[in-house]
């Protein structure tokens, strides 16, 4: 049986659908078979930065109401045999997705998966909810920034209450993930630092992802940056996030601000 | 970063206009009309599907947008006997 993952926030663009794809390939090319879920339904996003905007035929609502298999509505990745996409439908109807229907799919994919990731639109109505609805672990995404923080709180307040595991008395695994790290910033006290967060959230951290130009570059390209650049910072520490997730005791390193002896001169940083 | 990306540094944000050109003409072309490719698809099975007896599950369908053609590929695996069942109507 496989573990289902939410990746989640509360507040918009701080890098959930980035970090479920980086994550995601990373968890597939150590060999694990891995689905990542689009619940972001009328404004999917997860396929072009997985690059499979062309290859769409079905989504998420066309399978929870009957109008296509999950086999066929699951797109394969064409960089890693074992990653899969499940994209979210482009309908305005926000109400499409039902918890009966999501509970089917979940299910399903479950079973024959090892991780399925279900990548959570922002904000903490329904389709947040739904996404994290039946999950066992959340990854929390948060910037080290007063209202990103406030609004993972809240996202965790939902963790505790509203999940099925939740209900049923158990818990979600809970883990931060902090993106968008700028090291120059921290060391400067412009940007609450990773005590600070933790501290306030008391949620165990899972990573630390730097802002890097990588991850732009990389979803220019339509691929996950942890495949398009290996060795950038952002696609290491990503992969250390998922040996993490998946149980292993990698050192936490804090990423620490890179300067060349160019940029330094014009006063620039380097990602 | 492969050497080939190398060379070609600062050369992803081309790739980006390109594949965003692609989606968005597609996208808007359909956002009022049902989709052109979603509609071949199911009056292409259901053709099939007066013929032979085709389980949902045998049907795979891929697809590949370009900027100025898409391809469809319908994969149907038609047992052998589906086929007698349906001649002998
Ligand atoms: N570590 C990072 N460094 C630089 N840019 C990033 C990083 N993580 C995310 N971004 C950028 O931030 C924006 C929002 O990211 P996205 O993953 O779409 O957030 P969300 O899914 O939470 O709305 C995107 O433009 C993305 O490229
Ligand atoms: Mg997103």
């Amino acid at each position: 049986m496989g573990k289902v993952v939410v990746v989640t926030s509360g507040k918009g663009g701080v890098g959930k659908t980035t970090s479920t794809a980086a994550l995601g390939a990373v968890l597939a090319q150590s060999g694990k078979k891995v689905v990542l879920i689009d619940f972001d339904v009328g404004l999917r996003n997860l396929d072009l930065v997985m690059g499979a905007e062309r290859r769409v035929v079905f989504d998420l609502v066309n399978v929870t109401q009957g109008q296509a298999k999950l086999a066929q509505a699951l797109i394969r990745d064409k960089r890693v045999e074992s990653l899969f996409l499940l994209p979210a439908s482009q309908t305005r109807d926000k109400d499409a997705l039902t918890e009966e229907g999501v509970a089917g799919v979940i299910n399903a994919l479950r079973d024959k998966f090892d991780y399925v990731l279900c990548d959570s639109p922002a904000g903490i109505e329904r389709g947040a909810q739904l996404a994290m609805r039946f999950a066992d672990e959340a990854v929390i995404v948060t910037n080290p920034e007063v209202s990103s923080v406030r609004d993972s709180d809240r996202i965790i307040g939902l963790l505790d209450s509203k999940t099925l595991k939740a209900e049923k008395g158990e818990r979600v695994t809970k883990h931060v993930l902090v993106t968008r790290y700028d090291a120059g910033r921290a060391a400067r006290g412009e940007m609450l630092s990773i005590d600070d967060v933790l501290e306030i959230l008391s949620v165990p951290l899972l990573g630390i992802i730097p802002e890097s130009q990588g991850v732009l570059r990389a979803s220019n390209v339509g691929s996950p940056v942890t495949l398009n650049e290996p060795t950038n910072a952002a696609a290491r520490a990503y992969a250390d996030a998922a040996k993490r997730l998946e149980g292993e005791d990698v050192p936490m390193v804090t990423p620490v601000e890179k300067k060349g002896l160019l940029n330094r001169l014009l006063g620039r940083r380097v990602a | 970063m492969k050497l080939l990306d190398f060379f070609k540094r600062g050369g992803s944000a081309p790739v980006a206009r390109e594949r965003l050109q692609v989606l968005l003409a597609y996208e808007r072309n359909n956002r009022n009309q049902p989709d052109l490719v979603a509609v071949l698809r199911e009056e292409i099975i259901a053709v099939i599907a007066k013929h032979v007896q085709v389980n949902q599950d045998d049907v795979k369908i891929t697809m590949d947008r370009g900027a100025t053609t898409s391809t469809l590929e319908i994969d149907i695996h038609i047992p052998n006997a589906g086929i007698k069942a349906a001649a002998a109507i």
